[in-house]
């Protein structure tokens, strides 16, 4: 791959991505790639997202759940928008 | 036959037929009042190493039992040359002593009751000076890869370490395991979001179930019994969130990468407990504060660890170096000092997995070898005893 992912996602079933790059700004056109397959997408940033965290692939609502690993990591709480921050402000554990 | 097959390294072969990868004079307390004697006589005697901590006085039961496990599995550890015990009565003082003297090793102990700081260290002095001159003669010879043992824990994780540092360690297993290596890994709370996994990757079931039973019973008897409100604050640590980390669940599956695809753990140890079952891969129940988790597979038999990190975790451990892996490039950036094995390429789809994990085994032969770690050189010794309870 020439040109440097700036989200990688781990599986084609995951609804997340996550940031790989420093200082990514609102507006950006991603180069998206998801690791299991090495297929791309892109994508364009809504927000300023840090190295690490992640991005929403598609509108989420409040209540649906946040795949990752091809596994369910916990159900969101607010609604994101595709292309937006997803952290711990608009999703959680199932568990408690 | 994989290009692995025929790995060689130099260690030092002790008198159970144990292999160490470094050759230490330990001067181990038994107690927390014998830290200042023991300091004493590591300041006297330059080749050696005391091992302060904060325990050993009015414990009992299970707790005291890991205690004892603790102290005389590290002494025991084969990267450890010989050991001076001391302690502040004979007792307690004896029974370490004689619990490492089933290795083979030199072992020396004294207790400091009716004789004083002074003169204990004065004795125990001379007999750590013995070590040294015998220890600094021991040559490394030729040893086998199925002779290495492994151990694994990863902190201040993030996600990056899901997508690179701890698939790296995985692919290490992988590739390693198959050669008749002996591999450790744990944090039990950890795995908290991807137990039904880890279940699975037991060699059968009957282990998987023990398994299960050992991660309810910290569910059930320790976070329960003790939860003010949730984990959320402990895990992910605040450290994790920072890093994009948003759910237990999300930490845990980034986690179990560490055993990459195809290993499967063959028993469950207690802490510091060491394997029983001959070659394989062993689940430690341990904590998955970094320097507990270490010291308890250092205990266990662990002669090199090998640490996923993704926000720049430093830990080290006194007798066992600690090879730190990351994938995230701003860590590599601000902390480059405390990266062993750089694998951020990953991040950038410049290096595969497999390629990771070469790299990776390269630097356990090296570290092996006699390579000073990163924590190693930076003087990084955390030495931390796991407590049950409140003592008496």
């Amino acid at each position: 791959m020439s040109e440097i992912p700036h989200l990688l996602v781990h599986e084609q079933a995951d609804n997340v991505g996550v940031v790989v790059v420093e200082g990514l700004t609102a507006g950006t056109d991603m180069l998206c790639c998801i690791t299991h397959d090495n297929s791309t997408f892109r994508l364009t940033a809504k927000h300023d997202v840090p190295i690490g965290h992640k991005v929403a692939l598609k509108d989420l609502k409040a209540g649906d759940t946040c795949m990752k690993y091809g596994e369910d990591i916990g159900k969101i709480i607010a609604d994101v928008a595709q292309g937006e921050h997803l952290h711990t402000h608009n999703c959680k554990t199932k568990r408690w | 036959m994989s290009k692995y097959s025929n790995m060689k390294f130099h260690g030092y072969r002790r008198e159970n037929g144990r292999v160490g990868v470094r050759n230490h004079v330990l001067i181990l307390p038994v107690d927390d009042i014998s830290n200042a004697a023991c300091e004493s006589v590591a300041n006297n005697i330059k080749g050696t190493l005391a091992i302060p901590h904060a325990y050993g006085r009015l414990q009992f039961g299970e707790d005291l039992e890991l205690h004892f496990r603790t102290i005389i599995g590290t002494g025991a550890n084969p990267n450890v040359h010989s050991v001076v015990v001391i302690g502040i009565e004979p007792g307690w003082t004896k029974r370490i002593a004689d619990g490492i003297r089933e290795t083979g090793k030199p072992v020396a102990e004294f207790s400091i009751e009716q004789k004083g700081d002074l003169e204990t260290i004065r004795a125990a002095s001379w007999a750590a000076k013995q070590f040294v001159h015998q220890a600094s003669e021991i040559q490394r010879e030729e040893c086998s890869i199925k002779e290495l043992w492994v151990s694994t824990k990863c902190g201040e994780s993030d996600t990056t370490t899901g997508l690179g540092s701890c698939p790296t360690v995985g692919n290490m297993y992988d590739k390693l395991l198959p050669e008749g290596i002996t591999g450790f890994f744990g944090e039990t709370s950890e795995i908290t979001g991807a137990e039904h996994i880890c279940q699975k990757r037991a060699i059968n079931e009957e282990v998987g179930e023990r398994w299960y039973k050992m991660w309810k019973a910290y569910q059930d008897e320790v976070i329960f019994a003790h939860q003010t409100d949730d984990l959320s604050d402990s895990q992910p640590t605040k450290g994790n969130i920072e890093g994009g980390l948003t759910t237990i669940e999300e930490k845990a599956l980034g986690n179990l990468e560490k055993i990459g695809r195809t290993s499967q753990y063959i028993d469950i140890l207690e802490p510091a407990e060491a394997p029983g079952e001959g070659n394989g891969l062993y689940f430690m129940d341990s904590s998955s504060a970094a320097a507990e988790c270490v010291t308890l597979m250092a205990a266990g038999g662990a002669v090199v660890h090998t640490f996923p990190t993704g926000q720049g975790n430093v830990v080290g451990n006194p007798i066992v170096p600690v090879i730190k892996i990351t994938a995230n490039p701003r860590t590599v950036r601000t902390m480059g000092e405390h990266v062993d094995v750089d694998v951020s390429g990953i991040l950038r789809r410049e290096m595969t997995i497999d390629e990771a994990g070469d790299e990776l085994i390269d630097m356990i032969r090296r570290t092996a070898n006699g390579r000073n770690t990163a924590a190693e050189a930076l003087g990084h010794r955390e030495f931390s005893m796991t407590k049950l309870y409140r003592s008496a």
